[in-house]
Protein backbone atom coordinates (compact mmCIF):
# COMPACT_ATOMS: atom_id res chain seq x y z
CA UNK A 1 0.00 0.00 0.00
CA UNK A 2 1.34 3.64 -0.70
CA UNK A 3 1.37 5.77 2.36
CA UNK A 4 0.92 8.91 2.66
CA UNK A 5 1.82 11.09 6.00
CA UNK A 6 -0.09 14.63 5.94
CA UNK A 7 1.36 14.67 9.79
CA UNK A 8 4.31 17.26 9.50
CA UNK A 9 3.04 19.92 12.59
CA UNK A 10 3.28 16.22 14.52
CA UNK A 11 6.62 15.58 13.44
CA UNK A 12 9.00 15.43 10.07
CA UNK A 13 11.05 12.86 8.58
CA UNK A 14 14.82 13.95 9.38
CA UNK A 15 16.92 14.86 6.57
CA UNK A 16 19.47 12.14 5.01
CA UNK A 17 22.53 15.46 5.08
CA UNK A 18 21.20 15.93 8.74
CA UNK A 19 21.83 12.54 9.19
CA UNK A 20 24.75 12.48 7.79
CA UNK A 21 25.98 15.72 9.84
CA UNK A 22 25.38 13.94 12.80
CA UNK A 23 27.06 10.64 12.82
CA UNK A 24 30.56 11.72 13.48
CA UNK A 25 29.33 12.77 16.92
CA UNK A 26 27.74 9.65 17.49
CA UNK A 27 30.98 7.94 16.56
CA UNK A 28 34.47 9.48 16.40
CA UNK A 29 34.07 12.99 17.83
CA UNK A 30 32.35 11.21 21.84
CA UNK A 31 33.91 14.55 23.46
CA UNK A 32 32.31 15.92 26.35
CA UNK A 33 32.04 19.34 25.24
CA UNK A 34 33.14 20.79 28.69
CA UNK A 35 36.38 18.60 28.58
CA UNK A 36 39.23 20.70 27.90
CA UNK A 37 41.32 18.04 25.93
CA UNK A 38 41.02 17.68 22.14
CA UNK A 39 37.94 15.31 22.09
CA UNK A 40 35.94 17.81 24.20
CA UNK A 41 37.33 20.76 22.32
CA UNK A 42 36.25 19.05 19.24
CA UNK A 43 32.73 19.08 20.21
CA UNK A 44 32.75 22.79 21.98
CA UNK A 45 33.75 23.76 18.31
CA UNK A 46 31.14 21.49 16.78
CA UNK A 47 28.20 23.57 19.62
CA UNK A 48 29.73 26.92 19.17
CA UNK A 49 29.33 26.82 15.42
CA UNK A 50 25.71 25.29 15.32
CA UNK A 51 25.08 28.25 17.83
CA UNK A 52 26.56 30.65 15.31
CA UNK A 53 24.56 29.11 12.70
CA UNK A 54 21.05 28.82 14.44
CA UNK A 55 21.73 32.53 15.81
CA UNK A 56 22.22 33.59 11.78
CA UNK A 57 19.22 31.76 10.40
CA UNK A 58 17.23 33.30 13.68
CA UNK A 59 19.00 36.81 13.40
CA UNK A 60 20.24 36.31 16.73
CA UNK A 61 23.34 36.74 18.76
CA UNK A 62 24.89 33.31 19.26
CA UNK A 63 25.10 33.97 23.21
CA UNK A 64 21.70 34.36 22.61
CA UNK A 65 20.95 30.82 21.84
CA UNK A 66 20.14 28.11 24.45
CA UNK A 67 20.17 24.68 23.09
CA UNK A 68 17.35 22.33 25.33
CA UNK A 69 16.10 19.31 25.14
CA UNK A 70 13.01 20.21 22.81
CA UNK A 71 9.74 22.28 22.30
CA UNK A 72 8.38 21.80 25.88
CA UNK A 73 11.66 22.21 27.81
CA UNK A 74 12.16 25.71 25.51
CA UNK A 75 8.48 26.56 26.76
CA UNK A 76 9.23 25.68 30.59
CA UNK A 77 11.74 27.49 30.84
CA UNK A 78 11.10 30.82 29.12
CA UNK A 79 7.74 30.85 31.23
CA UNK A 80 9.06 29.68 34.86
CA UNK A 81 12.42 30.75 34.05
CA UNK A 82 11.20 34.45 34.15
CA UNK A 83 8.35 34.22 35.87
CA UNK A 84 10.65 33.26 39.28
CA UNK A 85 13.53 35.66 38.02
CA UNK A 86 10.68 38.47 37.92
CA UNK A 87 8.88 37.30 40.84
CA UNK A 88 9.45 40.40 43.13
CA UNK A 89 8.39 42.40 40.05
CA UNK A 90 5.16 41.24 39.37
CA UNK A 91 3.02 38.00 39.68
CA UNK A 92 0.83 38.49 36.63
CA UNK A 93 1.37 36.32 33.26
CA UNK A 94 -0.51 36.52 29.92
CA UNK A 95 -1.04 34.16 27.71
CA UNK A 96 -3.93 32.52 25.44
CA UNK A 97 -6.43 30.08 26.20
CA UNK A 98 -4.99 28.10 22.75
CA UNK A 99 -1.60 27.26 23.48
CA UNK A 100 0.52 24.09 23.30
CA UNK A 101 0.28 22.25 26.46
CA UNK A 102 4.02 22.93 27.47
CA UNK A 103 2.86 26.72 28.04
CA UNK A 104 -0.97 25.96 29.61
CA UNK A 105 0.67 23.42 31.55
CA UNK A 106 3.39 25.55 32.97
CA UNK A 107 1.10 28.83 33.54
CA UNK A 108 -0.82 26.32 35.67
CA UNK A 109 2.06 25.36 37.66
CA UNK A 110 2.51 28.83 38.17
CA UNK A 111 -1.14 29.56 39.43
CA UNK A 112 -1.00 26.75 41.98
CA UNK A 113 2.15 28.40 43.20
CA UNK A 114 0.63 31.84 43.40
CA UNK A 115 0.79 33.30 40.11
CA UNK A 116 -1.97 35.50 38.54
CA UNK A 117 -2.96 33.91 34.30
CA UNK A 118 -5.24 35.66 32.16
CA UNK A 119 -6.19 33.97 28.98
CA UNK A 120 -6.97 35.80 25.77
CA UNK A 121 -9.64 34.97 23.93
CA UNK A 122 -8.50 33.78 19.92
CA UNK A 123 -12.49 33.89 18.42
CA UNK A 124 -13.43 31.70 15.88
CA UNK A 125 -10.61 33.04 13.80
CA UNK A 126 -8.29 31.66 16.06
CA UNK A 127 -6.08 35.33 16.81
CA UNK A 128 -5.73 37.10 19.59
CA UNK A 129 -7.08 40.86 19.65
CA UNK A 130 -4.75 43.49 20.50
CA UNK A 131 -7.68 45.14 22.29
CA UNK A 132 -8.34 42.01 24.71
CA UNK A 133 -4.39 42.18 25.36
CA UNK A 134 -3.85 46.10 25.96
CA UNK A 135 -7.09 45.14 28.35
CA UNK A 136 -5.34 42.52 30.11
CA UNK A 137 -2.14 44.31 30.77
CA UNK A 138 -1.48 45.34 34.13
CA UNK A 139 1.64 46.86 36.06
CA UNK A 140 2.23 43.47 37.38
CA UNK A 141 2.02 41.66 34.00
CA UNK A 142 5.71 40.46 33.61
CA UNK A 143 5.29 37.89 30.59
CA UNK A 144 3.60 37.71 27.66
CA UNK A 145 3.23 34.91 25.84
CA UNK A 146 1.79 34.00 22.76
CA UNK A 147 2.18 31.42 20.34
CA UNK A 148 3.41 32.24 16.77
CA UNK A 149 1.32 29.67 14.73
CA UNK A 150 -1.11 27.50 16.29
CA UNK A 151 -0.16 23.86 16.27
CA UNK A 152 -3.91 22.45 15.07
CA UNK A 153 -5.03 24.76 13.14
CA UNK A 154 -2.67 26.79 12.13
CA UNK A 155 -3.55 30.39 12.61
CA UNK A 156 -0.31 32.87 12.66
CA UNK A 157 -0.79 35.14 15.72
CA UNK A 158 0.04 39.16 15.28
CA UNK A 159 3.45 38.89 17.21
CA UNK A 160 4.81 41.99 15.98
CA UNK A 161 1.58 43.89 17.25
CA UNK A 162 1.88 42.69 20.22
CA UNK A 163 5.60 43.51 21.11
CA UNK A 164 4.58 46.90 19.87
CA UNK A 165 2.18 46.95 22.43
CA UNK A 166 5.32 45.61 24.75
CA UNK A 167 7.37 48.51 23.88
CA UNK A 168 4.97 51.07 24.95
CA UNK A 169 4.38 50.14 28.05
CA UNK A 170 8.53 49.84 28.61
CA UNK A 171 8.92 52.85 27.18
CA UNK A 172 6.56 53.95 29.85
CA UNK A 173 8.56 53.11 32.57
CA UNK A 174 7.49 49.27 32.62
CA UNK A 175 10.84 47.62 32.18
CA UNK A 176 10.22 44.78 33.59
CA UNK A 177 7.79 43.33 31.08
CA UNK A 178 8.82 40.63 28.42
CA UNK A 179 7.60 38.95 25.50
CA UNK A 180 7.74 35.33 24.84
CA UNK A 181 6.17 32.90 21.90
CA UNK A 182 6.31 29.71 21.07
CA UNK A 183 7.29 29.27 17.18
CA UNK A 184 7.58 25.21 17.54
CA UNK A 185 4.70 25.61 14.71
CA UNK A 186 7.07 27.86 12.64
CA UNK A 187 10.31 27.80 12.85
CA UNK A 188 11.30 26.41 9.49
CA UNK A 189 8.18 26.97 8.27
CA UNK A 190 8.28 30.55 7.29
CA UNK A 191 10.35 33.11 8.05
CA UNK A 192 11.37 33.89 11.69
CA UNK A 193 13.17 36.25 13.03
CA UNK A 194 13.61 37.72 16.55
CA UNK A 195 14.13 41.50 15.19
CA UNK A 196 11.21 41.79 13.33
CA UNK A 197 9.02 40.01 15.73
CA UNK A 198 10.33 42.00 18.96
CA UNK A 199 10.47 38.82 20.92
CA UNK A 200 12.71 38.85 24.10
CA UNK A 201 12.05 35.24 24.01
CA UNK A 202 11.25 32.33 21.63
CA UNK A 203 10.98 28.38 21.40
CA UNK A 204 11.35 26.19 18.48
CA UNK A 205 12.01 22.78 18.17
CA UNK A 206 14.09 20.35 15.94
CA UNK A 207 11.99 17.62 14.55
CA UNK A 208 9.42 20.09 13.54
CA UNK A 209 11.62 20.91 10.22
CA UNK A 210 13.32 17.49 9.60
CA UNK A 211 15.75 18.12 12.21
CA UNK A 212 16.18 15.01 15.47
CA UNK A 213 13.44 14.33 17.98
CA UNK A 214 14.88 15.36 21.39
CA UNK A 215 16.63 18.79 20.85
CA UNK A 216 15.31 22.45 21.19
CA UNK A 217 15.76 25.92 21.42
CA UNK A 218 15.06 28.84 23.91
CA UNK A 219 16.12 32.13 22.42
CA UNK A 220 16.62 34.86 25.32
CA UNK A 221 17.42 38.36 24.71
CA UNK A 222 20.57 39.67 25.94
CA UNK A 223 19.45 41.38 29.05
CA UNK A 224 16.80 38.65 29.71
CA UNK A 225 17.23 37.01 32.98
CA UNK A 226 15.70 33.80 33.99
CA UNK A 227 15.34 31.80 36.98
CA UNK A 228 17.00 27.76 35.57
CA UNK A 229 15.17 24.87 35.70
CA UNK A 230 17.64 21.84 35.72
CA UNK A 231 19.99 22.78 38.40
CA UNK A 232 23.65 20.99 38.15
CA UNK A 233 27.02 22.21 36.24
CA UNK A 234 27.13 25.63 34.31
CA UNK A 235 26.09 24.69 30.73
CA UNK A 236 24.52 26.87 28.48
CA UNK A 237 25.13 30.33 30.08
CA UNK A 238 24.38 28.45 33.62
CA UNK A 239 20.75 28.37 32.39
CA UNK A 240 20.80 25.05 31.58
CA UNK A 241 22.54 22.65 32.90
CA UNK A 242 23.31 18.93 31.42
CA UNK A 243 26.01 17.83 29.77
CA UNK A 244 25.05 19.23 25.72
CA UNK A 245 23.48 16.69 23.33
CA UNK A 246 25.90 17.44 20.83
CA UNK A 247 24.67 15.19 17.98
CA UNK A 248 21.45 16.43 18.20
CA UNK A 249 22.64 19.96 18.30
CA UNK A 250 24.81 20.05 15.17
CA UNK A 251 22.05 17.91 13.50
CA UNK A 252 19.48 20.73 14.51
CA UNK A 253 21.25 23.70 13.26
CA UNK A 254 21.95 21.78 9.46
CA UNK A 255 18.24 20.82 9.45
CA UNK A 256 17.30 25.07 10.26
CA UNK A 257 20.07 26.18 7.49
CA UNK A 258 18.52 23.67 5.29
CA UNK A 259 15.13 25.06 6.08
CA UNK A 260 16.34 28.47 5.77
CA UNK A 261 17.37 28.15 2.81
CA UNK A 262 14.92 26.49 0.69
CA UNK A 263 11.81 28.57 2.92
CA UNK A 264 9.96 30.31 -0.19
CA UNK A 265 10.02 27.28 -2.36
CA UNK A 266 8.97 24.74 0.62
CA UNK A 267 6.36 27.47 1.43
CA UNK A 268 5.22 27.38 -1.79
CA UNK A 269 5.32 23.99 -2.55
CA UNK A 270 3.24 23.15 0.97
CA UNK A 271 0.70 26.07 0.07
CA UNK A 272 -0.25 24.86 -3.51
CA UNK A 273 -0.70 21.32 -2.15
CA UNK A 274 -2.69 22.73 1.03
CA UNK A 275 -4.99 24.69 -1.17
CA UNK A 276 -5.63 21.85 -3.68
CA UNK A 277 -6.98 19.63 -1.41
CA UNK A 278 -8.96 22.26 0.91
CA UNK A 279 -10.68 23.67 -2.63
CA UNK A 280 -11.14 19.94 -3.64
CA UNK A 281 -12.84 18.39 -0.30
CA UNK A 282 -14.75 21.62 -0.06
CA UNK A 283 -16.23 21.03 -3.27
CA UNK A 284 -16.98 17.09 -2.85
CA UNK A 285 -18.00 16.78 0.40
CA UNK A 286 -21.02 18.56 2.15
CA UNK A 287 -20.86 19.59 5.45
CA UNK A 288 -17.55 20.51 6.19
CA UNK A 289 -15.85 23.31 6.69
CA UNK A 290 -12.52 25.20 7.70
CA UNK A 291 -11.58 26.08 11.18
CA UNK A 292 -9.66 29.44 11.90
CA UNK A 293 -8.64 32.44 9.70
CA UNK A 294 -7.72 30.75 5.83
CA UNK A 295 -6.39 34.31 5.28
CA UNK A 296 -4.21 34.05 8.60
CA UNK A 297 -2.38 30.69 8.31
CA UNK A 298 1.03 28.94 8.08
CA UNK A 299 0.82 27.31 4.35
CA UNK A 300 0.49 23.28 5.06
CA UNK A 301 -2.16 23.33 7.54
CA UNK A 302 -5.73 22.64 7.07
CA UNK A 303 -7.69 21.78 10.01
CA UNK A 304 -11.44 20.74 8.60
CA UNK A 305 -14.35 19.73 10.67
CA UNK A 306 -16.56 16.89 8.90
CA UNK A 307 -20.30 16.88 10.88
CA UNK A 308 -21.54 13.98 11.72
CA UNK A 309 -18.57 12.29 11.72
CA UNK A 310 -16.42 11.41 14.58
CA UNK A 311 -12.80 12.27 14.43
CA UNK A 312 -11.09 9.16 15.17
CA UNK A 313 -13.29 6.95 13.41
CA UNK A 314 -12.20 9.55 10.28
CA UNK A 315 -8.61 9.23 11.14
CA UNK A 316 -8.03 5.47 11.63
CA UNK A 317 -10.55 4.54 8.34
CA UNK A 318 -7.86 6.97 6.70
CA UNK A 319 -5.34 5.42 8.52
CA UNK A 320 -6.45 1.68 7.08
CA UNK A 321 -6.06 3.53 3.51
CA UNK A 322 -2.39 4.67 4.16
CA UNK A 323 -2.77 7.94 5.13
CA UNK A 324 -1.97 9.53 8.22
CA UNK A 325 -3.38 12.62 9.90
CA UNK A 326 -4.38 13.52 13.31
CA UNK A 327 -7.43 14.66 14.71
CA UNK A 328 -8.18 16.91 17.07
CA UNK A 329 -10.94 14.88 19.30
CA UNK A 330 -10.43 11.64 20.90
CA UNK A 331 -12.63 10.01 22.99
CA UNK A 332 -10.94 8.56 26.08
CA UNK A 333 -12.69 7.65 29.42
CA UNK A 334 -15.84 7.95 28.52
CA UNK A 335 -15.54 11.85 27.13
CA UNK A 336 -15.30 12.85 24.05
CA UNK A 337 -13.46 16.33 24.42
CA UNK A 338 -13.16 18.46 21.75
CA UNK A 339 -9.56 19.95 22.08
CA UNK A 340 -8.86 23.10 24.23
CA UNK A 341 -7.90 25.06 20.31
CA UNK A 342 -11.00 23.81 19.20
CA UNK A 343 -12.77 24.90 22.36
CA UNK A 344 -11.59 28.24 22.27
CA UNK A 345 -12.50 28.39 19.09
CA UNK A 346 -15.95 28.46 19.80
CA UNK A 347 -17.15 24.89 18.64
CA UNK A 348 -19.82 23.24 20.62
CA UNK A 349 -18.99 19.19 21.93
CA UNK A 350 -21.15 17.99 19.40
CA UNK A 351 -19.22 19.78 16.34
CA UNK A 352 -15.52 19.69 17.25
CA UNK A 353 -16.28 16.03 17.33
CA UNK A 354 -15.26 15.46 13.48
CA UNK A 355 -12.28 17.38 13.29
CA UNK A 356 -8.87 16.62 11.54
CA UNK A 357 -6.05 18.38 10.79
CA UNK A 358 -4.21 17.67 7.34
CA UNK A 359 -0.41 19.04 7.38
CA UNK A 360 2.26 19.26 4.54
CA UNK A 361 5.81 19.13 4.13
CA UNK A 362 8.74 19.18 1.54
CA UNK A 363 8.39 15.37 0.55
CA UNK A 364 4.33 15.87 0.45
CA UNK A 365 3.07 15.77 -3.51
CA UNK A 366 0.38 16.06 -5.49
CA UNK A 367 -0.49 12.48 -5.69
CA UNK A 368 -0.55 12.42 -1.82
CA UNK A 369 -3.27 14.68 -2.62
CA UNK A 370 -4.65 12.61 -5.17
CA UNK A 371 -4.99 9.32 -2.77
CA UNK A 372 -7.04 11.40 -0.16
CA UNK A 373 -9.46 13.06 -2.56
CA UNK A 374 -10.00 9.54 -3.97
CA UNK A 375 -10.75 7.97 -0.81
CA UNK A 376 -11.85 10.44 1.71
CA UNK A 377 -15.07 11.28 0.43
CA UNK A 378 -16.39 7.94 0.75
CA UNK A 379 -14.92 7.11 3.72
CA UNK A 380 -17.09 10.02 5.08
CA UNK A 381 -20.39 9.10 3.51
CA UNK A 382 -19.68 5.44 5.13
CA UNK A 383 -19.11 6.98 8.49
CA UNK A 384 -22.25 9.16 8.14
CA UNK A 385 -24.66 6.22 6.93
CA UNK A 386 -23.97 4.85 10.34
CA UNK A 387 -25.23 8.13 12.29
CA UNK A 388 -28.35 8.33 13.36
CA UNK A 389 -27.67 12.22 13.24
CA UNK A 390 -27.19 12.32 9.74
CA UNK A 391 -30.32 10.24 8.38
CA UNK A 392 -32.26 12.74 10.38
CA UNK A 393 -31.19 15.49 9.44
CA UNK A 394 -30.71 14.19 5.57
CA UNK A 395 -33.95 12.61 5.57
CA UNK A 396 -35.75 16.07 6.46
CA UNK A 397 -33.38 17.87 3.78
CA UNK A 398 -34.74 14.96 0.76
CA UNK A 399 -38.38 15.72 2.27
CA UNK A 400 -38.12 19.51 2.38
CA UNK A 401 -36.75 19.83 -1.27
CA UNK A 402 -39.02 17.42 -2.43
CA UNK A 403 -41.78 19.87 -0.96
CA UNK A 404 -39.54 23.06 -2.93
CA UNK A 405 -40.46 21.22 -6.12
CA UNK A 406 -44.20 20.89 -5.89
CA UNK A 407 -44.35 24.01 -4.77
CA UNK B 1 -4.06 0.67 19.94
CA UNK B 2 -7.34 -1.38 18.55
CA UNK B 3 -7.64 -5.23 18.00
CA UNK B 4 -7.45 -6.25 14.45
CA UNK B 5 -10.93 -7.30 14.79
CA UNK B 6 -12.21 -3.91 15.95
CA UNK B 7 -10.61 -2.22 12.87
CA UNK B 8 -12.04 -4.75 10.70
CA UNK B 9 -15.96 -4.19 11.93
CA UNK B 10 -14.46 -0.13 11.25
CA UNK B 11 -13.96 -0.88 8.16
CA UNK B 12 -16.61 -3.37 7.47
CA UNK B 13 -19.64 -2.88 9.74
CA UNK B 14 -22.27 -5.20 9.69
CA UNK B 15 -26.27 -4.42 9.97
CA UNK B 16 -26.46 -0.92 9.58
CA UNK B 17 -29.54 1.23 9.12
CA UNK B 18 -33.20 0.36 10.93
CA UNK B 19 -34.92 -3.05 10.62
CA UNK B 20 -38.00 -2.52 8.37
CA UNK B 21 -41.19 -3.29 10.14
CA UNK B 22 -39.09 -3.86 13.24
CA UNK B 23 -40.48 -5.32 16.83
CA UNK B 24 -39.09 -3.07 18.81
CA UNK B 25 -36.12 -0.16 18.90
CA UNK B 26 -34.55 0.90 21.39
CA UNK B 27 -31.86 3.89 22.36
CA UNK B 28 -28.50 4.48 24.26
CA UNK B 29 -26.31 7.45 25.07
CA UNK B 30 -23.41 8.46 27.21
CA UNK B 31 -23.89 11.74 27.89
CA UNK B 32 -20.12 12.21 28.86
CA UNK B 33 -18.73 11.02 25.15
CA UNK B 34 -22.05 11.94 23.36
CA UNK B 35 -22.14 8.56 21.54
CA UNK B 36 -25.68 7.72 20.94
CA UNK B 37 -26.65 3.94 19.49
CA UNK B 38 -29.96 3.00 18.02
CA UNK B 39 -30.54 -0.92 18.11
CA UNK B 40 -33.68 -1.67 15.86
CA UNK B 41 -34.57 -6.03 16.46
CA UNK B 42 -37.90 -7.96 14.27
CA UNK B 43 -38.97 -10.33 17.33
CA UNK B 44 -41.28 -13.53 16.19
CA UNK B 45 -41.85 -16.46 18.66
CA UNK B 46 -39.13 -15.53 21.14
CA UNK B 47 -36.32 -15.16 18.80
CA UNK B 48 -34.48 -12.16 17.26
CA UNK B 49 -34.83 -12.64 13.29
CA UNK B 50 -33.37 -9.11 12.31
CA UNK B 51 -31.14 -6.41 14.08
CA UNK B 52 -29.57 -3.40 12.90
CA UNK B 53 -27.63 -0.73 14.36
CA UNK B 54 -26.78 2.88 13.63
CA UNK B 55 -24.23 4.98 16.07
CA UNK B 56 -22.87 8.53 16.19
CA UNK B 57 -19.58 7.14 17.55
CA UNK B 58 -15.37 6.68 17.51
CA UNK B 59 -14.35 3.35 16.38
CA UNK B 60 -15.24 0.86 19.69
CA UNK B 61 -18.79 1.97 19.81
CA UNK B 62 -18.96 1.24 16.01
CA UNK B 63 -17.34 -2.45 16.34
CA UNK B 64 -19.61 -3.11 19.45
CA UNK B 65 -22.83 -2.16 17.25
CA UNK B 66 -21.41 -4.20 14.50
CA UNK B 67 -20.62 -7.73 16.77
CA UNK B 68 -23.49 -6.91 19.01
CA UNK B 69 -26.12 -6.68 15.97
CA UNK B 70 -24.57 -10.04 14.27
CA UNK B 71 -24.51 -12.22 17.68
CA UNK B 72 -28.40 -11.46 18.02
CA UNK B 73 -30.08 -12.59 14.57
CA UNK B 74 -30.80 -16.14 15.52
CA UNK B 75 -30.81 -15.59 19.08
CA UNK B 76 -33.74 -16.32 21.50
CA UNK B 77 -34.60 -13.10 23.53
CA UNK B 78 -34.00 -15.35 26.61
CA UNK B 79 -30.64 -15.57 25.62
CA UNK B 80 -30.21 -11.78 24.33
CA UNK B 81 -30.83 -10.71 28.33
CA UNK B 82 -28.33 -12.45 29.18
CA UNK B 83 -25.39 -10.57 26.55
CA UNK B 84 -23.20 -8.55 28.93
CA UNK B 85 -20.71 -5.76 28.12
CA UNK B 86 -17.61 -8.04 28.28
CA UNK B 87 -19.01 -10.93 26.18
CA UNK B 88 -18.88 -7.64 23.45
CA UNK B 89 -15.23 -6.87 24.50
CA UNK B 90 -14.09 -10.64 24.32
CA UNK B 91 -15.57 -10.73 20.61
CA UNK B 92 -13.75 -7.56 19.59
CA UNK B 93 -10.32 -9.67 21.27
CA UNK B 94 -10.48 -6.92 24.11
CA UNK B 95 -11.07 -3.04 23.83
CA UNK B 96 -8.54 -0.39 25.60
CA UNK B 97 -9.91 0.23 29.22
CA UNK B 98 -11.00 3.61 28.84
CA UNK B 99 -12.98 2.42 25.90
CA UNK B 100 -15.07 -0.27 27.81
CA UNK B 101 -17.44 2.23 27.65
CA UNK B 102 -18.33 1.55 24.09
CA UNK B 103 -19.45 -1.78 25.15
CA UNK B 104 -22.03 -0.78 27.66
CA UNK B 105 -23.04 1.33 24.93
CA UNK B 106 -23.95 -1.38 22.92
CA UNK B 107 -25.35 -3.65 25.69
CA UNK B 108 -27.72 -0.68 26.88
CA UNK B 109 -29.07 -0.30 23.33
CA UNK B 110 -30.08 -3.60 23.52
CA UNK B 111 -31.67 -3.61 26.86
CA UNK B 112 -33.57 -0.72 25.79
CA UNK B 113 -35.03 -2.38 22.85
CA UNK B 114 -35.92 -5.74 25.03
CA UNK B 115 -37.38 -3.39 27.55
CA UNK B 116 -39.78 -2.20 24.83
CA UNK B 117 -41.56 -5.68 24.41
CA UNK B 118 -45.10 -6.36 25.65
CA UNK B 119 -44.69 -7.77 29.34
CA UNK B 120 -45.52 -11.20 28.83
CA UNK B 121 -43.21 -11.07 25.98
CA UNK B 122 -40.15 -10.75 28.05
CA UNK B 123 -38.88 -13.24 29.96
CA UNK B 124 -37.56 -11.40 32.91
CA UNK B 125 -34.95 -8.35 33.93
CA UNK B 126 -31.81 -8.52 32.36
CA UNK B 127 -29.18 -8.99 34.00
CA UNK B 128 -27.45 -6.33 35.58
CA UNK B 129 -23.99 -6.54 34.47
CA UNK B 130 -22.37 -3.56 33.65
CA UNK B 131 -18.45 -4.64 34.55
CA UNK B 132 -16.52 -5.20 31.58
CA UNK B 133 -13.12 -6.21 32.84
Amino acid sequence: MRRVYLDNSATTRVDGEVVAAMLPYLTDNFGNASSTHFWGQQARQAIEDARRRVAGCLNANPGEIVFVSGGTESDNLAIKGVAEAYAEKGRHLITTRFEHSAVVNSCADLESRGWQVTYLPVYSEGIVRIEDLRAALTDNTVLVSVMHANNEIGTIQPIGEISRVIRERREAGQNHLFLHTDAVQTVGKIPVDVQDLGVDLLSCSSHKFNGPKGCGVLYVRRGVRLHKQLHGGHHERDLRSGTENVAQIVGLARALELATADLPARMEHCRRLRDRLESTLLAEVPYIRVNGDPSRRVPGVTNINFDFVEGEGLQISLDLKGIAVSTGSACSSGATEPSHVLVALGLDAETGRGTIRFSFGRDNDEEDVDQVVRVLPELVGKLRQLSPRAREIFAREIAESAVGRHV
Amino acid sequence: MYSARVLEHLENPRHIGEVVGATVRGESFNPVCGDRMTITLRIDDGVIHEACFLVDGCPPSIAAGSVLTGLLIGLPVAEATRLTPRRISTELDGLPRNKEHCAILAIDGLRSALAALPADKRPGQPVEDRVVD
